[in-house]
């Protein structure tokens, strides 16, 4: 079955070409030792002493840096980029991920030097265009969420609930208790219980009910004047809507608790209905999820936070403000938190999170979340007879599915699964997660995808169903099409290669 | 514009597969009080050629480095990025992907990492470095987070010569009583080393210092480290990784966890954001460490491959008692910071670090010649350093930025005892003629 190449040696100094299999050659291990690609200009100032000017800080022993020069580089990352799956290279279902197309025009426009040769302490007047744009980005995430003010320094969907969790925190302790415990369901994302933990709170887990939404009643049961805030995911991680939010928001308020909203799933409700609205008090925002910025193979993010006006005072400083004389400056608020990260945020980020706002406009976004959650429920439809959906109502722009019958059936797991996937040039769906269903596949098809493409997948996705039962081998083994097939993660943890030295020798 | 493939006709096809009749039947399940009724007061979309129009015409409102000769660093430099960096950072197939959780189809990213860890290691001299932090301040409080669980100690000592953003992040990181914070000030710009062998002791953490300093001094990282170990307590050093082709690495003066400020490698300044948050550390601490780590292993046909290791640390498998929340890093600026360490080498990153310190002095030497400023401090410094001006800072930048010169920055604005004094950051990019030109200007005020 396997349709790997034979892999063919790599000379230590030789330049990959495409079509080459992988090798695992290092760029260390390219080049010679002659070879150069930039190079310092000649100094045109009196040389100086580095041993003396430095104090004797000189570096005895120069860093082993790679030698190549820029044929070797360009043709080392084309290969390495060859063997990597982004949104350009195929469907991407990846649930909670929000894997939508990211427009070529934001990468175009945050490369503008008017963008990316600012610095963050040059005086305000020069940096008036800057400001403007952080200005109408918190804005628009205000008028999306419901809340009234923004900070846009958060760095990532994690940094932005620390940063609204430690706002929380902020205002219970003015209030004179800071409070000890933090609810979160049983279905959150893991980033929450580890926010709750580095600000200092007790994780407090809530079950979810049997339509999959928050148990309301044990909510009420756990809901004491120790508890600081709820912290939960509307739509929540398995892509439902819960139809229980006023109540479950207004239950939070009565012991003087709040509400916070991680707003990873914004992409299914934007225009239709707003955090605020739904009784949160915070959101944090994930820019690389519902405004289309990339998500870079890991990152960078962004996470803005919106917050009501009760926690607007708290809030990280600096953020964009503007005067009565019209001129945008930065404020801090009068008891914010203080900072969460260096400077202003991640602002080429925003730079193109502000492009995509902006280009696709109001009711554009509106058609982005209609046409988000129209996917995911005719995919669902596609596919309910073939998959059991966990919870079968109408989704929002995700839904989960459980292998747990195939598995009992044939003996194939959602891991099997999500590798053959892959060798039909599909990324698989987010895959045991959320935590209750039993070997769950998390499909969120994103508004970017044609039908053709959601046909597909669902022929595909049926079609696996089929060979998992004809012959469950074929899929413990796959995938058999990849640049590599399965890699032994025990013995990446066992070896503890994480950096290559120059003499070869473990550190 | 719009980014929507489905067609009209496709849509009804699929809300009859559905079998609902309209889409708003979908939202059916959002209680009537939480919906929006109305449309969302965000503007009306605008074609490509209106919005590339309307984002230049925000850009020109900028003053930036290709219009003005700026001085500015405190973190963050306008260092020159070549060519390939971009070029490898535009390819869709990196900037497009997600997290390399299914290692099969994200061998570039993780092969990217692998190296970008290898040759963080390389400059610092450390072990074992992570796939990146945030920024260097993130990075910063993270350390003093890990050095508690290493040392079971729940205080850090830090310099008052660090970044002050960065001890404002790390301040608000334990705002809620995880871990007490002990500042000792900043003695002629560098740690007053008295006041350290003072406080620390063997509830001590962490002692927490960064080289070059926020006034661009070098510390003595061999006393300072000393001070630390001999209280039990872990060496937290802060780096400028650009230098470190020409520096001994913090590594050589005990440093048990090396943070920095990425950026400098290979990404643009951007307004601060985003760069990246440099973290190393021994491999005896490698299960304490927060964020994600590439290892090199291989597959079940033998193959030498990459994969995401040590997870168990991590939140998605955690949760509360994971080393961190964090979950997205900044990997596309490791992928450039990355390809830039490979674009110049060991003797390109030599020569730019040698430039910008010889740059850096000349130009001290001669604001410092031509009467204008004089010297506060006598510790040796880098790439930037810090004067004193005879005379009003505001008037003499706000003059000097009529005839082009961002003129340092002025550390009174973060610090009133520091009201008078200026820092310069100098890099490469700066020629001979600029910074004549400059102190020219600078003279004639």
């Amino acid at each position: 079955m396997s349709t790997t190449p034979e892999t063919v040696a790599q000379t230590a100094t030789g330049v990959p070409s495409l079509g080459e299999p992988l090798t695992g050659t290092l760029i260390f291990e390219r080049g010679a030792a002659e070879s150069r690609c930039v190079e310092a200009p000649a100094l045109d100032v009196p040389a100086v002493s580095l041993q003396e000017v430095l104090g004797g800080r000189t570096r005895v022993v120069p860093p082993a840096l790679p030698h190549v020069t820029e044929v070797d580089l360009a043709r080392h990352y084309e290969h390495l980029a060859s063997a990597n799956f982004g949104v350009d290279s195929g469907f991407y279902p990846l649930g909670s991920c929000t894997m939508k197309y990211n427009p070529k025009i934001d990468e175009q426009t945050c490369r503008l030097p008017g963008f990316a040769r600012i610095h963050p302490y040059q005086p305000e007047e020069t940096v008036q265009g800057a400001f403007e744009l952080m200005w109408g980005l918190q804005e628009s995430l205000a008028e999306v969420a419901g809340l009234p003010a923004v900070t846009l320094q958060p760095a990532a969907g994690a940094h932005g609930e620390l940063t609204g969790l430690l706002a929380i925190r902020g205002y219970h302790t003015a209030n004179g208790d800071p409070r000890t415990r933090v609810l979160v369901p049983d279905s959150a994302h893991g980033t929450n219980p580890a926010t709750v933990a580095m600000c200092g709170y007790e994780v407090v887990q809530v079950p979810s009910d049997e339509r999959g939404g928050v148990d309301i009643e044990a909510l009420k049961a756990l809901l004491d004047t120790d508890v600081a805030a709820l912290m939960l995911t509307n739509p929540n991680t398995v892509g439902l809507f819960d139809e229980n939010i006023l109540e479950i928001t207004s239950a939070v308020h009565s012991v003087g608790a709040l509400a916070y909203c991680d707003g990873a799933n914004l992409n299914a409700i934007m225009g239709k209905s707003r955090p605020g609205d739904m009784g949160f008090d915070a959101l944090h925002i994930n820019l690389h999820k519902t405004f289309a910025t990339p998500h870079g193979g890991g990152g960078p993010g962004a996470g803005p936070v919106a917050v009501s006006a009760g926690l607007a005072p708290y809030l990280p400083g600096p953020v964009v403000g503007r005067g009565a004389d019209g001129v945008l400056r930065l404020v801090t608020p009068e008891r914010s938190i203080g900072r969460v990260r260096s400077y202003l945020g991640n602002f080429g980020v925003l730079v193109r999170a502000y492009t995509y706002i902006r280009a696709v406009g109001g009711d554009g976004l509106r058609e982005v979340s209609e046409q988000a959650v129209l996917s995911a429920n005719y995919l669902k439809a596609l596919l309910e007879d073939a998959w059991p959906v966990a919870y079968d109502r109408t989704c929002m722009h995700e839904f989960v599915m459980s292998g747990g019958a195939l598995r009992k059936a044939t003996g194939v797991r959602t891991l099997d699964v999500a590798k053959r996937l892959l060798d039909y040039g599909i990324h698989p769906p987010t895959v045991y997660f959320p935590l209750i269903v039993d070997e769950a596949l998390m499909v969120e098809p994103t508004e970017t995808e044609g039908k053709a493409t959601l046909d597909r997948f669902a022929a595909v996705l049926r079609h696996i169903a089929q060979e998992a039962t004809e012959d469950p081998d074929l899929l413990h083994g796959a995938p058999y099409t990849t640049p590599v097939r399965r890699l032994d993660e025990a013995a990446a943890v066992k070896n503890a290669d994480v950096a290559w030295r120059p003499d070869g020798a473990e550190a | 514009m719009r980014f929507i493939p489905v067609t009209c006709e496709e849509q009804v096809e699929m809300l009859v597969r559905i079998g609902v009749d309209s889409v708003d039947a979908l939202f059916e399940d959002i209680p009537g009080d939480a919906r929006l009724a109305r449309p969302l007061g965000v503007p009306d979309g605008m074609t490509e050629i209106e919005l590339a129009a309307h984002l230049e015409s925000l850009a020109a409102r900028n003053s930036d480095g290709s219009r003005v000769v700026s001085f500015l660093g405190a973190g963050v430099y306008d260092h020159y990025i070549p060519a390939i960096v971009d070029a490898v950072v535009s390819k869709p197939a990196f900037f497009t992907a997600y997290t390399p959780y299914q290692p099969e189809v994200s061998q570039g990213t993780l092969q990217a990492v692998y190296e970008y860890q290898s040759m963080i290691c390389q400059l610092t001299g450390m072990e074992v470095s992570n796939a990146s932090m945030y920024d260097g301040a993130t990075a910063f409080a993270e350390a003093a987070l890990m050095a508690a669980r290493v040392t079971k100690r729940g205080r850090v000592v830090v310099s008052g010569a660090v970044h002050p953003e960065w001890r404002e992040v790390l301040a608000t990181y334990v705002e809620s009583g995880t871990l007490d914070v002990v500042e000792v000030p900043a003695s002629g710009g560098v740690t007053d080393a008295a006041a350290v062998a003072a406080v620390v002791d063997d509830s001590t953490a962490a002692l927490m210092v960064t080289s070059p300093t926020w006034y661009g001094t070098l510390e003595d990282l061999t006393a300072l480290g000393v001070l630390a170990h001999d209280a039990g307590a872990l060496f937290v050093v802060g780096t400028n990784p650009i230098l470190l082709g020409v520096m001994e690495p913090p590594a050589s003066y005990g440093a048990d966890i090396v943070v920095g400020e990425g950026q400098p490698l290979g990404n643009a300044i951007s307004f601060g954001g985003p760069g990246l948050g440099i973290f190393a550390c021994h491999k005896a601490h490698i299960r304490q460490m927060p964020g994600r780590i590439a290892g090199r292993t291989t597959d079940v046909d033998g193959r030498p491959g990459f994969v995401l290791t040590f997870s168990t640390r991590e939140q998605h498998i955690r949760r509360e008692k994971a080393t961190s929340n964090i979950c997205s890093n900044h990997a596309l600026n490791a992928l450039a910071s990355g390809v830039y360490l490979a674009a110049l080498g060991t003797h390109g990153l030599a020569g730019i670090g040698e430039a910008c310190i010889a740059k850096a002095h000349y130009l001290e030497d001669a604001l410092v010649g031509c009467g204008c400023f004089e010297r506060v401090y006598g510790a040796p410094f880098a790439n930037e350093f810090t004067l004193r001006y005879r005379g009003e800072v505001a008037d003499m930048q706000t003059r000097l930025l009529e005839r082009g010169f961002l003129a340092g920055l002025d550390l009174g604005r973060f610090d009133a005892d520091d009201a008078g004094l200026v820092l310069f950051a100098v890099t490469e990019r700066h020629t001979r003629e600029v910074i004549d030109r400059f102190v020219e200007e600078v003279s004639a005020l």
